[in-house]
């Protein structure tokens, strides 16, 4: 019980993370029709430039000012290089946020060199644990969930009642219409990417003192982050939610019935699995020729 | 089958998208040698009826027969193998090849070179090969663009472009050829070349089945005419019948809202 | 119309003995090394670009068919199978030479795969690979069949990290040498570098050959009506998920063929071989190369191959090929090489009728 209990928490925990990656991508992906690779790199910027700021500021005010450089890198890289492709074709897209993605990861490399970095626990230190139904936990693991778990409710207000979040919700339904009745939609989309990558970099940042941060952390989270984002079904903001939790805890399952080595291939399966046999999501509908041929 | 069978039976067709129900109950027939066509205002579900019977589209009730076969269902590959072709409202040619290469495109049914005999060019596949090309270039030249032939096909004009793809699904040796508004975008004297290359196709034997909004040009030449009127066949007849149907007429001549949306 | 593709082949071969005689004249053989890995890197680009530039599909995995046609071939020749060799099964095997001996790490002799049965093995696997991944994965469109490749790309290379059989993180090594027979081996010993030389251009050639055959063919203008109007090419009777297919099995099965012989040419293979960063470069270079673009895709993937095999980028190596491809979307969508081939093509159907000439390329001092 106490075991079942701590897989659970764990693969909660790394979860949030991927539903954070999931939501990320679910912004971008419905506001510009584009399927951001570089989402995973959002997540590494965050860890490694608050790992940075850690060294001279109080912990909370580097994890806050990673989270905005890294959303105004967001917004930066959509005026950029988004603004003016938008008639170009899905394979231009994905070749472009590749190629973006790898240049991040590299100067990452020459900025932060390979070694892995973690920024200190936010309360207690690496011994310190909590103890929940038998379970040892760090308390890590609360800020991880209950950090994430409140962005995500924050979002979610935002796109409920704001006025942006209305904005970006009517562009991922329908972007023509959300044109015609003046919604400055190239703004949105700015909005989106930066909203985007400064959730990102927060998950980076409450991550990194258990998960560590290394440049090359990205592609791995990116296509897990995917993976959840198509479970839950990809385009509406919230979803994903949902999908990052069951991501996680397959993962965080597998290692008792298959070597560890093979975690992350599990996940990889699941995103493959899903993608074959209901590439709309396990809640959403069908959408039909987007997706894939009738 | 006998001989007097339709070629073609669309049968009780229903299909609906969200709202509108763009096929309701449409039922005729198509004979063979003859020209048909379906008329009715913008947004009477005449693409859509052709989407049915090319299998892009699988109809929600009814079925479609071509040469006693039931077609509804089929993918529209297999559709065109049968020997049914069709043209789109807006031509879609593949704009990443030349003019001759998208007509031998047609050829495909008509051929069957593998991937291997073309990797290796055995001697039959060369033999094919030429033979798709003379017989292409010389649709090219039928429909008075062979000299544009190694041109690419996004360098024609948008008439130009219609006649390629005219020819493409001649190249397809079809029993029925369905084709949707051919003449829209076309000046008065590709109209009327249009309408002369029409006449010669049935003459090869080829049944057609045209939706066309050019009323002298559908008068002129079409055998029969099916009348679609927000997704409801409201009259079916030869040119003279429906020229005089009363409700033919105020669909077209006013006092109906379709018609203000049309024009 | 009619391709006549022998006649720059022809060229091509001829600048392939330029080069090496230049190479070797100046007596710089050592440079043939990089020259053989970037020509097999290039059947795999050369592949890859029948799916993207001409299909219209994108794969994010042929790293993986690279691969696992390598590994097929370095743990069956390597293993040993002198268990299978005793069993009933070992006489007839070796009879038809499908299994060898060789010379065992500790003396003695070990029994393996044939490296001739442990490449036919090796694409009879990758065939039922991509059969099943293509099958699904190919229904998909656009962003989703990115991301179902790559995933698939990265399920390859965490079993082959994670497994044993496969060397985990070292990889494998010792793959024996294979001959080929009349004295050739793919091998790297020092004394074959120049027939080594030959047989990775020959494969290059030959694969460029072929692909420009079927590119002019009833199956190539499938793939490439599949590409410019899956609908209309469907609606001419063309069985689009079919070609779709076709156009991902066969260039995994060349993406195999490659990986196979370099495994036996390097001696080994390793994990990073699979990894994803592996695949979007193959996918970076058919993008240079101007997608639908067998020749510009040849030469731009043996040129940055062969300088980034030379270590010419140092630790940038990556980073060139993530910025040359965010350069050529945004800024020559249709590959930077368009102009530049399409006045080649002008300039060599003028030179084609008279003279069949090329000027050596030495190396660079
Ligand atoms: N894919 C679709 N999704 C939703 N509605 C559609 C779709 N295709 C057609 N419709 C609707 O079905 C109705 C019939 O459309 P259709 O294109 O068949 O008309 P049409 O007779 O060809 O008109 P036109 O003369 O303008 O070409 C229209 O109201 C149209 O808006
Ligand atoms: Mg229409």
């Amino acid at each position: 019980m106490a075991e079942f209990f701590q897989y659970a928490l764990s693969g909660v925990t790394m979860g949030s993370i991927y539903a954070a990656v999931a939501v990320g991508f679910n912004l971008i992906y419905g506001t510009t029709g584009i399927l951001n690779f570089a989402q995973g790199e959002f997540v590494m910027l965050g860890g490694m430039i608050a790992v940075s700021l850690a060294a001279f500021m109080p912990l909370p005010l580097a994890v806050a000012a990673a989270m905005l450089i890294v959303a105004l890198c967001g917004g930066a890289l959509e005026i950029l290089f988004f603004r003016r492709l938008r008639s170009h074709s899905a394979l231009h897209m994905i070749v472009i946020t590749i190629g973006l993605s790898i240049v991040v990861r590299e100067a990452a490399l020459h900025v932060w060199d390979e070694s892995v970095r973690s920024l200190p626990y936010f309360t207690g230190n690496e011994c310190s644990s909590v103890h929940l139904a038998g379970a040892a936990l760090s308390p890590q693991v609360f800020w991880v969930l209950g950090t994430v778990g409140l962005a995500v409710l924050v979002l979610h207000t935002f796109f409920r009642y704001s006025l942006a979040g209305k904005a970006m919700r009517a562009c991922a339904s329908n972007y023509e219409a959300a044109m015609l009745v003046g919604i400055n939609t190239a703004n949105v989309r700015t909005l989106a990417f930066s909203v985007s990558a400064g959730l990102g970099a927060l998950a980076g940042c409450v991550i990194s003192p258990i998960g560590m941060t290394q440049y090359d952390m990205g592609t791995d989270l990116a296509i897990k982050g995917f993976a959840a984002a198509i479970l839950g079904g990809l385009g509406n903001p919230m979803a994903g939610v949902a999908g990052g939790l069951l991501v996680g805890l397959a993962e965080s399952y597998s290692v008792k019935f298959l070597p560890a080595a093979y975690k992350d291939a599990t996940a990889f399966a699941i995103l493959l699995l899903v993608l074959f046999v209901r590439p709309h999501g396990l809640f959403g509908r069908r959408q039909g020729s987007a997706v894939r041929e009738a | 089958m006998t001989p007097a069978a339709p070629l073609l039976v669309v049968d009780d067709i229903r299909h609906r998208f969200g709202g509108v129900q763009a096929l309701d109950h449409v039922s005729f027939g198509v004979n063979r040698g003859e020209i048909k066509a379906v008329i009715g205002p913008n947004g009477a579900g005449k693409t859509t009826l052709f989407n049915v019977v090319s299998g892009l589209i699988r109809p929600q009730s009814g079925t479609v027969r071509f040469n006693g076969t039931a077609i509804s269902g089929l993918p529209p590959y297999r559709i065109a193998g049968l020997g049914l072709s069709r043209t789109f409202q807006t031509p879609s040619l593949f704009l990443n090849m030349t003019t001759l290469e998208n007509v031998m495109v047609g050829r495909h049914v008509r051929s069957r070179a593998g991937l291997l005999a073309a990797a290796l060019r055995l001697p039959a596949q060369r033999r094919e090969e030429r033979a798709i090309h003379d017989v292409s270039l010389a649709l090219l030249e039928e429909v008075g663009l062979a000299a544009a032939a190694r041109r690419p096909v996004g360098a024609l004009s948008f008439g130009q472009r219609r006649m390629v793809e005219l020819a493409r699904a001649l190249a397809t040796e079809p029993e029925l050829l369905l084709l949707d508004e051919p003449a829209s975008g076309l000046n008065t004297r590709e109209t009327d070349d249009l309408a002369t290359l029409i006449g010669r196709i049935r003459d090869r034997g080829i049944t057609v089945l045209l939706v066309e909004h050019d009323m002298s040009l559908v008068m002129d030449i079409a055998d029969s005419i099916v009348v679609l009127h927000f997704g409801v066949p409201i009259a079916e007849g030869t040119p003279a019948v429906i020229r005089n149907d009363r409700r033919v007429v105020s669909v077209y001549l006013g006092g109906d809202f379709a018609d203000a949306a049309s024009a | 119309m009619r391709p006549r593709p022998l006649v720059p082949v022809l060229a091509a071969a001829l600048a392939v003995v330029a080069l090496q005689v230049a190479v070797t004249a100046a007596g710089r053989e050592y440079y043939l090394t990089q020259t053989i890995m970037a020509a097999y890197y290039a059947v795999v680009a050369l592949g890859l670009c029948l799916v993207m530039g001409y299909a219209g599909q994108i794969s994010l995995g042929h790293a993986a068919f690279f691969s696992l046609g390598g590994y097929t071939s370095a743990v069956l020749t390597t293993a040993d199978l002198t268990p299978l060799a005793r069993s009933g099964w070992g006489g007839p095997l070796l009879r038809l030479h499908l299994l060898q001996a060789r010379a065992g790490l500790y003396g003695g002799e070990t029994i393996g795969a044939n490296p001739w049965a442990a490449f036919g093995g090796a694409l009879l696997l990758t065939f039922a690979v991509a059969l099943l991944v293509g099958y699904p994965a190919l229904r998909l469109k656009g962003h989703y069949l990115a991301m179902a490749t790559l995933g698939f790309g990265l399920i390859v290379y965490r079993l082959l990290l994670g497994t044993n059989l496969t060397g985990a993180a070292d990889g494998i090594t010792g793959v024996p040498p294979w001959r080929l027979g009349f004295g050739l081996e793919i091998s790297g010993d020092g004394a074959q570098r120049i027939a080594n030389y030959y047989v990775a251009w020959g494969l290059v050639l030959f694969t460029i050959l072929l692909l420009t055959h079927i590119v002019h063919s009833r199956a190539g203008r499938a793939f490439r009506a599949l590409h410019g109007g899956e609908t209309a090419a469907n609606s001419m009777g063309i069985n689009t998920a079919a070609y779709k297919l076709r156009a991902f099995v066969l260039s995994a099965l060349l993406a195999a063929a490659a990986g196979s012989m370099l495994t036996h040419y390097s001696g080994g293979i390793g994990p990073s071989e699979a990894s994803a960063m592996k695949s979007v470069r193959y996918v970076a270079l058919v993008a240079a190369g101007g997608m639908a673009n067998l020749w510009g895709v040849l030469v731009v993937s043996a040129t940055l191959n062969f300088l980034s095999l030379r270590g010419c980028f140092g630790s940038y190596d990556d980073a060139l090929f993530g910025a040359l491809l965010i350069a050529i979307v945004s800024l020559a969508p249709e590959g930077p090489l368009q102009p530049l081939t399409a006045q080649g093509r002008r300039l060599w159907s003028r030179l084609a009728g008279h003279r069949v000439m090329t000027t050596p390329e030495g190396p660079a001092p």
